[in-house]
């Protein structure tokens, strides 16, 4: 169905994701569903821990045991793909690329949105915003949201 | 009679790497435009680009042109703009429309980088104020700062029209609707999941059946498709808008060649009329070369590649060797393939398949 909508199941979400436990560190979550001709990822990863070769068109494989969480891979992906996650103390935290005005400010709640546009029940916090000449011109937003929308978190909607 | 060792005609991604190489190579180059500014639609992608590295990849595109015509800072190099070429002659003559005044350039080689323009679509009041092309629109938003309208609905689901749509979201534009004939998606997933998470319906199956409005666009009509694009009778919605956008694809700028009755081909699969070109991107009219869209419809990181391998093949012909020929040529060869390689390739790799070209 993701060729029709846009929209990947859960179980391909899943299939991104590392076990729980390995999330007691924060990790890249790659969305990269299709093979398409592509690989700043990779090159950009300062850990090696992304992996697609010569053939770029390869859809990249990750070593969550070498992947930090260093968030560089996030603003190197053209298709705004990729995120890193972490779970603390029953939250979710999540680092992802923003590239809309306003950018939301630290400390602001801000509603949570699923990979279909729609609002979750329960809003997010922003904890974080990074602009860095590195990641030219894409933010990337920490934000906060309760542990069980792990899965179905993907990006922030309106200021609350 | 100007007389350069090469012309280069459009001065987009593709001819622009046409000429830096050839520039390397030691050759005196003209580059004609028509529009103000060098970039070609590189000055209105603010998206980052695919591809690796050597294409620039994770670049956005307006910062690629800036890279690109950076790269031109010689001498050697004279930039026409504003200047519309309006003729092409076996005797390796160019006419060239500036400034309300008309003139001839002569060169040893020439290399037709003019790109592609936009397929529109045939519906009831397609000729409303308030109907774009998708191009049109990137100019208005990117380069003028002028918004389209407040809610627009796309047509089109290729990666043009994923991106424009991405970026009159930016520009604080609501997009109603995303609607394409086919029955899935046509441009990358990872665009159409960054639309698809900001709410934007992307309806498959789907096109449209009229604009309606009074002076100007109000609404549109859609009606669903079946699989063999037949109209489903019944299945007619209304969604309210000011503005459409059409992007369903662009055809090759095969004018100048077909003028000069170059051999050419109709190819579906790569945009329309193409020329007939040797591996060594010479057309069959002599000393005149092709590169970038209008030698077939593909992304600006190929475009690229072909111009580099252009100017190359065109500056050696001429008598002026790169001082790196053989590895450029290997390399850019070998991106080609690399680029061309996977799922997404596929259309383009039959295309060239039938021009003769073949890409293992």
């Amino acid at each position: 169905m993701i060729e029709k909508t846009g929209v990947a199941t859960i179980e391909m979400i899943k299939s991104k994701f590392p076990k729980k436990e390995v999330l007691t560190r924060p990790k890249a979550i790659i969305e990269c569903y299709t093979e398409i001709p592509c690989n700043p990822c990779s090159t950009s990863c300062p850990f090696d821990a992304i992996y697609i070769g010569k053939d770029i068109n390869q859809i990249p494989r990750i070593d969550f045991d070498k992947c930090t969480g260093c968030s560089s891979c996030i603003s190197a992906c053209p298709g705004l793909a990729i995120m890193v996650a972490m779970i603390k103390d029953g939250k979710a935290y999540f680092k992802i690329p923003y590239e809309l005005l306003p950018l939301p400010v630290r400390g602001e709640k801000w509603t949570a949105l699923n990979r279909y546009g729609r609002v979750l029940d329960k809003p997010c916090f922003i904890e974080n915003v990074m602009v860095t000449k590195k990641n030219d011109k894409t933010a990337i937003v920490t934000v906060s949201i309760e542990q069980p929308y792990l899965y179905e978190f993907v990006t922030v909607g309106k200021k609350l | 009679m100007i007389e350069k060792d090469l012309v280069v005609i459009g001065g987009g991604p593709a001819g622009l790497s046409a000429c830096k190489v050839a520039l390397d190579a030691g050759m005196k180059v003209a580059v004609f435009e028509r529009s103000f500014l060098l970039g070609g639609q590189l000055v209105k992608q603010t998206h980052k680009f695919f591809g690796s590295e050597s294409q620039y990849a994770r670049t956005r595109g307006i910062d690629i042109a800036k890279i690109l015509i950076d790269e031109l800072d010689n001498t050697d190099l004279e930039v026409f703009l504003n200047a519309t070429v309006v003729g092409l002659y076996k005797d390796n003559v160019i006419t060239v429309y500036q400034d309300n005044k008309y003139f001839k350039v002569k060169a040893k080689a020439i290399i037709i980088a003019t790109g592609a323009s936009e397929k529109f679509l045939a519906f009831e009041n397609n000729d409303l104020p308030g109907i774009y092309g998708a191009g049109a629109v990137q100019t208005l938003m990117n380069i003028h700062g002028v918004l389209p309208g407040k809610e627009v609905v796309m047509v089109g689901s290729g990666n043009i029209g994923l991106i424009v749509s991405y970026q009159l979201i930016q520009a604080g534009v609501k997009v109603k609707a995303l609607i394409e004939a086919a029955g899935k998606i046509g441009g990358y997933q990872v665009h159409a999941s960054k639309l698809r998470r900001l709410g934007v319906d992307i309806i498959t199956n789907t096109t449209v059946k009229r604009a309606v409005g009074d002076g100007k666009i109000e609404k549109i009509v859609t009606v669903k498709l079946d699989d063999s694009w037949n109209e489903i009778e019944g299945s007619e919605q209304e969604i309210s808008c000011d503005a459409l956008c059409i992007s369903v694809g662009l055809s090759p700028m095969h004018m100048l060649l077909s003028m000069a009755e170059a051999n050419m081909t109709y190819v579906g699969e790569l945009g329309g009329l193409v020329p007939i070109k040797s591996c060594d991107y010479e057309t069959s009219l002599a000393h005149v070369y092709a590169c970038g869209d209008v030698t077939g419809i593909e992304e600006a990181s190929s475009a690229m590649v072909e111009g580099k391998i252009a100017g190359l093949m065109a500056a050696k012909h001429a008598g002026f060797i790169h001082p790196d020929y053989e590895a450029l040529e290997n390399e850019l060869n070998n991106q080609l393939c690399v680029l061309r390689q996977g799922p997404c390739g596929e259309k383009i790799r039959c295309g060239l398949k039938k021009v003769g070209e073949v890409y293992d």
